[in-house]
């Protein structure tokens, strides 16, 4: 339980880890994530970094879609830009892990910029419609330009070394996956307490009076397109040194739709509400993965019937939660918080 | 020139079956503004119905016909109340991905119902294909091509002519303002998805008809993208003019350029022609900007 | 030397004429109103000026410098505010971020600045936190409601946070549409002494449009009067109540 709000300077008003308690929690939380993986098998580690990816690449969604408001049905070919360019970097020119990584994040921003850059003239559906196409066309490049990306095969890629350590395990790659999603979601966070984070927000709430309080929107789109191509492509190239392989299938449509799912039922523009939906649609539907293959073997009609049920799941968690909680998990959370803020004492 | 005719004859054919989903969109958007990403989604459906009806009930083609437009516009009549209703005035990514999530729901319900196995319809044709001068047209296409068409008139007349159709139009116009003359517009509303889902059920039949059917079927649909940003999002001249371009631009570019990329080349040429058109004119071929106001 | 001046103003969309050949010129320091009848071009004339319409002929310039092909953008960054007819906040920001969010063409963070936020972008925003909570908070005395969500605001309350967050952006000419519209008595009378406190302490030159004559008469130092796109009348509140063409205009023609 705790009391009052008294601040004695704006800095300490403005942090973003307000409070004592909350402090205490976040140390909390800081802890757990470094235990983890001791206490945890290959399988669960393996599920981890997965999600440390899908975190960073829905809070790049999230920056775009959510803060800025435009609309990207085309996050997974960025993600897949990053997760090439690692892997042609690595493959084609032995180039090491730490220099891949921000390589990658900004290949994806070249390519977010490209796609970008015409958003200044479209708007809500049309943009929309203009990424679903620029989706289309990065996954026929990763198909078809066969000498560069290895066709539908893809690329193998050596396990990620720094300084001569090979992170060969899961294990060893949680310790480079978690870190670099904690910087990243800082990273979001923090852009959100200055003007360039407020301006996405007002380009999304009206385009109109931002243009005439100041902001130049072609360049604020185009940051926004950067910084969240950005953060996909750092997913990407993560995600290809966990996969040890890229393969165009990685990257479908429906993988974009997965990412703009998270951050639907995680709570658009809100950083933690990527992280939430990034952890719930990563592992929900593993979770009933696992729950079905307990039917395995024993009735292949019933396996039929329930395979499918994945993606009845998938659709009805984006549609429930359009319908009952649209400001999504991140404000499930907020209220479940201030119903505990004065308990036991809530009257 | 024999290669170029052939590829241009069943560009239109497939054009017109095109034109005809895309009006299952373009209705809907007209009346509510609501962009129907499981237009597709809808096809598919509407081509197991007339599966489950013509081959496991064992129904005639016609009667089968009319089942399955009348179990879609059931079925779009439920979706908007059950869902869509709900979302009215919601931001545009919300209504976009409420959408998206129910064609995911309609592609798994279809895997349990029907199973993943791919499935024909019995010949509906005669199977001797048309030939016209040097050119020869797959009967199936043919015929499909003929009876889309003839929806295609049939909806159009609808929307000129029938009482439903004018109010139709109105309420596109001006919802505030079809309200107050006495148009429901609720009732449009669930009226609107219900002939937008029979429309894109019968482009369903065809398609199922000229290519067998399996869930995967829905993914066509993201096909009417290009179409009805060539032709405007709610103009149904224009769904029309946008499903021939697209019919004819994907033939040739595939019949031409297929060979040298190995494949593909059909699906994608819609999406690269519509960036361009984009980039050219940013709210589609006849599209109107708004003029907005402070 | 005029701050601002507007010379044969014209703006059309499609055929239709909406301004026709409008000149006008502002003191610094002066306030100067804009009257007329609805739909006669009021809004337009200001949203010329900001510019979010690009007139079809006629040349604008601020502060000695021509600014009729200048962006919007530009414009609000030399020095040009606005605030809106119907309130146009933010909704999806606290009162106080739209506060911040009117300092922007001040500020100089960037995009890697911000993402690295300890350091350069801290300080900065710790300086602008001080500077909005003195200069325009107190002054405005919003401080009760600076966490709020705009939304949850009454209407009177957003009025002033757009005035707020116009001031934010320190401008040298502040163009407001309509500014107590839709207030009631008390309301009205505050927003008035503010306009006149930003005229007096802070020499800034306000342009404004209002329908509420009491207000235009009490605190305009010169008024100008349109009518279907044109200029008719210009003068002082006083020269301008007697003049022919405008009682015409308001009262319509008499017939004979």
């Amino acid at each position: 339980m705790r009391i009052g709000d008294y601040k004695e300077s704006y800095s300490a008003d403005e942090a973003v880890f307000r409070t004592g308690t909350v402090r205490v929690w976040m140390l909390l939380l800081f802890v757990a994530m470094a235990v983890f993986p001791f206490w945890a098998g290959p399988y669960l580690l393996y599920m981890a970094n997965l999600t440390g990816v899908a975190i960073i690449a829905a809070v790049g969604l999230n920056i775009l879609t959510g803060a800025a408001g435009q609309i990207s049905l085309g996050h997974a070919a960025f993600v897949g830009i990053g997760a090439y360019t690692a892997a042609i970097l690595t493959t084609r020119l032995g180039l090491p892990f730490l220099i891949c990584l921000p390589l990658s994040g900004i290949s994806a921003a070249f390519f977010g910029m490209i796609v970008g850059a015409p958003s200044m003239r479209m708007k809500g559906l049309y943009l929309c419609i203009a990424t679903l196409a620029a989706q289309m066309i990065f996954e026929f490049i990763f198909v078809h330009w066969t000498s560069v990306t290895g066709g539908i095969r893809g690329i193998n890629v050596p396990t990620a070394s720094i300084f001569g350590i090979s992170f060969d395990t899961e294990f060893k790659m949680y310790f480079i996956t978690v870190p670099i999603m904690v910087i990243a979601v800082s990273a979001a966070r923090n852009l959100f307490r200055t003007r360039v984070g407020r301006a996405f927000i007002a380009i999304r709430d009206r385009d109109i009076s931002a243009e005439l309080m100041g902001i130049n929107l072609f360049q604020y789109k185009l940051y926004a397109f950067a910084t969240s191509s950005f953060f996909a492509g750092v997913a990407g190239c993560l995600q290809v040194y966990i996969l040890k392989i890229v393969t165009p299938e990685h990257f479908p449509l429906h993988e974009s739709v997965r990412y703009l799912a998270m951050i639907i039922v995680g709570g658009l523009g809100s950083v933690l509400g990527s992280i939430f939906g990034a952890i719930f649609m990563t592992c929900v539907p593993e979770a009933l993965q696992s729950l079905l293959s307990l039917f395995q073997g024993i009735d292949d009609k019933i396996m039929s019937y329930l395979y499918p049920l994945q993606t009845v799941v998938f659709g009805m968690l984006i549609v429930v939660f359009l319908v009952f909680e649209p400001h999504g998990l991140a404000e499930m959370w907020r209220r479940l918080k201030d119903y505990f803020r004065l308990w036991p004492f809530e009257h | 020139m024999d290669i170029l005719a052939q590829l241009i004859v069943s560009g239109i054919a497939v054009g017109g079956v095109y034109a005809l989903i895309a009006l299952g969109f373009v209705v809907i958007y007209k009346a509510t503004s609501i962009i129907n990403f499981a237009t597709g989604e809808f096809m598919m459906i509407g081509a197991y119905f007339f599966y489950t009806f013509l081959v496991m009930v064992g129904m005639p083609p016609i009667p089968s016909f009319l089942m399955v437009m009348l179990c879609s516009a059931m079925l779009g009549l439920f979706i908007e109340r059950a869902i869509l209703r709900h979302m009215l005035g919601q931001p545009t990514i919300s209504i976009v991905m409420v959408t998206i999530g129910l064609s995911s729901i309609l592609m798994g319900l279809a895997e349990m119902i029907w199973s993943t196995d791919f499935k024909n319809f019995p010949p509906l044709f005669p199977r001797a294909p048309i030939i016209l001068g040097d050119i020869i047209i797959r009967s199936n296409l043919f015929w499909g091509f003929i009876v889309a068409m003839l929806a295609v008139a049939a909806f159009a007349l609808l929307f000129k002519y029938a009482k439903v159709g004018v109010a139709m139009r109105a309420t596109a116009g001006d919802q505030m303002a079809a309200f107050s003359m006495g148009i429901n517009v609720r009732t449009m509303f669930t009226v609107a998805w219900s002939l937008g889902a029979i429309a894109a059920a019968l482009g369903g039949v065809i398609i199922g008809n000229i290519g067998g059917i399996q869930p995967t079927l829905g993914n066509i649909g993201l096909k009417i993208f290009p179409v009805v940003i060539l032709g405007g999002l709610d103009s149904i001249a224009g769904a029309v003019v946008g499903g021939f371009i697209v019919g004819l631009v994907e033939n040739i570019a595939g019949g031409y350029l297929d060979p040298y990329v190995g494949g593909g080349v059909k699906d994608l040429a819609p999406f690269v022609v519509l960036v361009l058109i984009l980039l050219i004119k940013p709210y589609g071929l006849f599209g109107k900007e708004d003029i907005e106001r402070l | 030397m005029a701050i601002l001046s507007v010379d044969n103003l014209s703006l059309s969309f499609g055929g239709l004429s909406v301004l026709n050949d409008i000149s006008f010129s502002v003191n610094p320091g002066e306030i100067f109103a804009i009257i007329g009848p609805n739909g006669a071009g009021k809004t337009s004339i200001l949203n010329c000026i900001g510019g979010f319409y690009k007139p079809s002929a006629g040349r604008i310039s601020f502060d000695g410098k021509d600014i009729t092909r200048t962006s919007p953008d530009r414009r609000a960054a030399r020095g040009l505010a606005r605030t809106f007819q119907n309130i146009a906040l933010f909704r999806g920001m606290t009162v106080l971020d739209n506060i911040k969010l009117g300092a922007h063409a001040h500020l100089k963070t960037g995009l890697l600045r911000a993402l690295a936020y300890w350091g350069p972008a801290h300080r900065e925003e710790m300086t602008l936190r001080e500077q909005v909570e003195q200069d325009v908070i107190d002054f405005l005395e919003i401080e009760a409601i600076r966490k709020q969500a705009v939304g949850s605001l009454a209407y009177g309350l957003q009025k002033r946070v757009e005035l707020a967050r116009a001031l934010a952006m320190h401008p040298k000419v502040l163009l407001m549409d309509e500014p107590v519209a839709g207030m009631n008595a008390e309301e009205t009378e505050d927003m008035a002494r503010f306009v006149l406190d930003i005229q007096e302490e802070r020499d800034i030159t306000v342009v404004l449009i209002e329908h509420d004559m009491n207000v235009i008469m009490d605190i305009s130092d010169r008024v100008m009067v349109v009518n279907f796109g044109q200029k008719i009348a210009e003068g002082t509140p006083d020269e301008v109540q007697s003049h022919p063409e405008v009682i015409k205009a308001y009262l319509g023609q008499k017939k004979d």
